[in-house]
């Protein structure tokens, strides 16, 4: 074991010390993405035991295991920990914070200090969240919809509230930060078209966290202030309208999806050309699907309310608007499914990922077509298929690929190989476990059983029961990783600088990096994954 | 009511077939393109998977052609269903003139309705098969939201608003009658069962129980009890606008805009009567919020939209009904 460790780099950026200070006021982009690595992991967990417990109270159908009130405190706080706590920040804050400025050859994000300052802002927000959702709790759903929330409920809307509005602006910060890094900080010949995908893909994110994030804050804003002072904002009684809080809230928090889901497709993009050992096909048609999602997703957020009583006809403006939002992201399915072909495909556990990404993404974004149907919105809106249909692109698609990055650059960020066999294991679980609690809510969606019920008609239990083992499996999945990749840190292998043979600045520098990252400003003379490069392999065989 | 292990819903309404091809559409569609995508994948990924290490597979930047064929060909596709989801949607959308309506009331937790006749019920609705039944669907409190799985047909109920649904049912039965809003506490017991029947069953159902007074004479009673009889007299010499007839019909307001006078509109003036005064008269009426519930604002504006059509003589209703208002008056 000492030897192994005496093979790491003799200077890094985790060996600037270990006190607490050295963390708490690091402003290394990389420290800072650790540090939101611990605490999204910790909310994932609390987020996940919530879910735990909505499974547990639906294995009967008559709500026996748990009351009504705790059951919708439960399904609350699973949404409002996983949305706004994990999913949000997930992949930007952590790997994106850590790789933006490696992948453009920078010593750092263009405002260390505003980016310490995000963590801080994101802590102060989740622990006043957690503070609301464990005194007293929240019961109004992670949607806040008015005016329950606003007049009915009878929980800490307004101090939760108050910690999501803090929170944004731990997004909108990093979006900031991100857009003036890209643009500013990319090293001499890296030019807009040789980014790495994963660049294009959180540059497309960070417009809509700056853009999108203020509504929801503002929105949110007005639902504590309308509760604490009894404003009418969107409480018919006081001349205020309900269907415009859903309107202001959807404007952002269905871009808020792609705030999600695109990070990931940018870790799909670098992986899949990686273990092809290939140029990615379609590169500026993967880049510029980033974009005209980021763009086109802000003209679809109606489509939520295609039952709440609009005309006809600008349901189907929403409805068209969905159809065209969908075409970027099958050109990415496409162009990844493309770039295997004749490749070198290399099945270890990233890749895996990206298989279980791609299969399970799909499956959630064609379902999307049925719920951008206005016909059959009708029937399955507000039943499981919904919620069926947004655990496959969250969690089938934003986590797959959150996980499938995590396994990929674990090297880089750690210096040491986590043991391979075992994140095989793990993968194949969690895609067996989602797919087992997921998919039988899209047939109890069809049949009619509605979300957010505490007890449900007998005939639905059999598919209740089978999505509930579903999750047990799921939950093993998860536990896997945390287990060992925590393992490599003590006994992992030192992994070198680029155990993948993959292309990218990452990779040039050592494992890990020093805090300045690059002892030079590397210089880009290459297209993006140059790959086939043989007289160089030659050389070094 | 159903089998242990259903796999589609029971299909119980005119328009159900309708929803089902389509969903059927679909699914073939997106199923054909998911199984194409994964066998491409996991061949592409098996014949292709690494042999030796020093493999250098060949420079492959991208075709146009292809980009071209994979963003046209899933347009086309979803121009289709765009197209058959909006014609499904223009039917679910679109009451038949012959329907018969049914008001809906969500309240926490519990739906309220009422029968055309007069009869009311809670978390029940009877209906006779074949005839088409025209939902007005409004809340007392929170948002609801009134779904049929095997009618295939959901709307919300928003606190403030009419919103319309419709259904023709065509197989007897009793069906699940979910809230598919969230609504709280006891979301998940508002629940009940529309019992389709017979159109003779039906005539039998409503002979049942004590007679009941239609909307229309319950609003006339509230109008007389309410006191609005006194300003809003039956000829155009009252402190209020004339009544008679302006259902429906565009009305020019103290602001110069002009609005037409639907249910919304007779709703908001008898709650907060100031938002909206009808030019030429002055904004003296007391608002109604909190004094009347929702059923019987519907009353009302089932009243009011009675006198819409050219009425036999003033006043309209007969006189038993009226004595009968009195005597409930002074009760």
């Amino acid at each position: 074991m000492t030897s192994d460790r005496n093979t790491l780099p003799a200077d890094h950026y985790l060996k600037h010390g270990w006190d607490l200070k050295s963390w708490l006021l690091t402003t290394d982009h990389k420290r800072i993405g650790l540090m939101y690595l611990v605490s999204i992991t910790l909310m994932f967990a609390i987020g996940s035991l919530y879910a735990g417990l909505v499974r547990w109270n639906l294995l009967v159908p008559d709500g026996s295991h748990m009351s009504a009130e705790a059951y919708n405190k439960a399904f609350t706080g699973h949404g409002v920990v996983m949305v706004f706590f994990f999913l949000i920040p997930s992949i930007p804050a952590t790997l994106g914070n850590f790789l933006i400025p490696l992948m453009i050859g920078a010593k750092d994000l263009a405002f260390p200090r505003i980016n310490l300052l995000s963590w801080y802002i994101y802590i102060v927000g989740a622990a006043l969240t957690m503070w609301a959702l464990l005194t007293g709790g929240l019961e109004t759903g992670w949607t806040f919809y008015t005016p329950y929330s606003t007049v009915f409920a009878e929980s800490n809307v307004a101090v939760a509230a108050v910690g999501i509005f803090i929170a944004g602006f731990s997004s909108i910060l990093t979006g900031l930060n991100f857009i003036v890094t890209i643009h500013k900080m990319r090293a001499p010949g890296l030019t807009w078209f040789r980014l790495p995908l994963f660049v294009w893909a959180h540059y497309a994110t960070s417009i809509i966290q700056v853009l999108g994030t203020p509504v929801v804050a503002i929105t949110i804003l007005l639902v504590a202030l309308e509760r604490l002072f009894h404003f009418g904002f969107f409480d018919p009684n006081r001349g205020g309208d309900p269907i415009l809080f859903q309107h202001l809230f959807w404007f952002y928090s269905h871009p808020a999806v792609y705030i999600m889901i695109l990070p990931s497709m940018g870790v799909i993009s670098e992986i899949v050309t990686c273990f092809s050992r290939k140029r990615i096909f379609g590169y500026t048609f993967i880049a510029m699907s980033s974009l005209a999602i980021a763009a086109i997703g802000f003209l679809v957020w109606a489509h939520h309310m295609f039952v709440s009583g609009m005309t006809v006809y600008s349901a189907m403006v929403f409805s068209a608007l969905t159809y065209l939002v969908a075409v970027p992201s099958a050109i990415k399915t496409f162009n990844w499914t493309a770039t295997l072909f004749r490749g070198s495909v290399q099945w270890d556990t990233p890749m895996i990922y990206v298989f279980c990404f791609i299969g399970l993404f799909l499956v959630g974004g064609l379902t999307g077509l049925f719920l951008g149907n206005l016909g059959l919105d009708v029937h399955l809106t507000d039943t499981y298929f919904i919620v069926a249909h947004f655990h496959y692109i969250m969690v089938g698609g934003a986590i797959m690929g959150y996980l499938g990055g995590l396994h990929f650059w674990w090297p880089k960020i750690t210096g040491r190989n986590y043991i391979e066999s075992w994140g095989k294991v793990s993968s194949l679980l969690v895609f067996v476990g989602f797919n087992l609690t997921f998919f039988p809510q899209f047939v109890l969606g069809y049949l009619g059983m509605p979300r957010r019920y505490h007890a449900y008609p007998e005939e639905f239990q059999i598919l209740n029961v089978l999505s509930t083992a579903g999750a047990t499996i799921l939950g093993f999945g998860y536990i896997f990783p945390f287990s060992y990749l925590t393992h490599s840190l003590l006994r992992g292998k030192p992994a070198g600088d680029n155990p993948w043979g993959a292309k990218g600045l990452e990779w040039t520098t050592q494992s890990p990096p020093k805090t300045h990252n690059f002892d030079e400003v590397p210089v880009v003379t290459e297209e993006p994954y140059h790959y086939a490069a043989e007289h160089e392999d030659h050389a070094r065989g | 009511m159903s089998p242990a292990f259903p796999l589609a819903p029971e299909r119980a309404s005119s328009v159900a077939p309708e929803v089902d091809a389509l969903f059927l559409f679909i699914l073939g569609v997106t199923g054909i393109v998911a199984l194409g995508i994964w066998v491409v994948m996991l061949y592409f990924a098996i014949r292709y998977r690494r042999r030796s290490e020093d493999e250098r597979p060949p420079v492959i930047h991208g075709s146009l052609a292809l980009e071209l064929t994979w963003t046209i060909i899933p347009l086309l596709l979803m121009g289709v269903m765009f197209v058959w989801g909006s014609k499904v949607f223009f039917h679910l959308s679109r009451p038949p003139d012959d329907a018969m309506t049914v008001s809906v009331v969500g309240k926490r937790w519990m739906w309220k309705l009422q029968h055309p006749t007069g009869q009311r019920e809670v978390n029940e609705l009877h209906v006779p098969v074949g005839r088409a039944v025209k939902l007005v669907i409004t809340s007392e409190d929170t948002i609801h939201s009134f779904f049929v799985p095997a009618f295939r047909i959901k709307k919300d109920a928003v606190p403030g608003r009419y919103n319309l649904a419709w259904f023709q049912a065509t197989k007897t039965g009793a069906y699940h009658l979910f809230c598919a809003e969230y609504c709280g506490t006891e979301h998940s017991k508002m629940i009940g069962r529309v019992v389709v029947m017979e159109p003779e069953e039906y005539q039998v159902w409503l002979a049942g129980g004590p007679a009941p007074e239609s909307p229309v004479l319950q609003g006339e009673k509230l109008f007389t009890d309410l006191n609005c009889i006194t300003c809003h007299r039956m000829d155009d010499a009252g402190r209020g606008p004339l009544l008679k007839g302006i259902f429906g019909r565009t009305v020019k307001l103290a602001s110069g805009e002009e609005i037409v006078a639907d249910a919304a509109y007779v709703r908001e003036s008898i709650l907060t009567p100031a938002a909206k005064v009808v030019a030429g008269y002055q904004p003296v009426m007391p608002a109604f919020q909190g004094q009347v519930n929702e059923e019987q604002v519907l009353a009302l504006i089932a009243y009011i939209e009675s006198l819409r059509t050219p009425t036999p003589s003033t006043p309209a209703p007969p006189a038993a009904a009226r004595t009968q208002a009195r005597g409930a008056s002074t009760r």
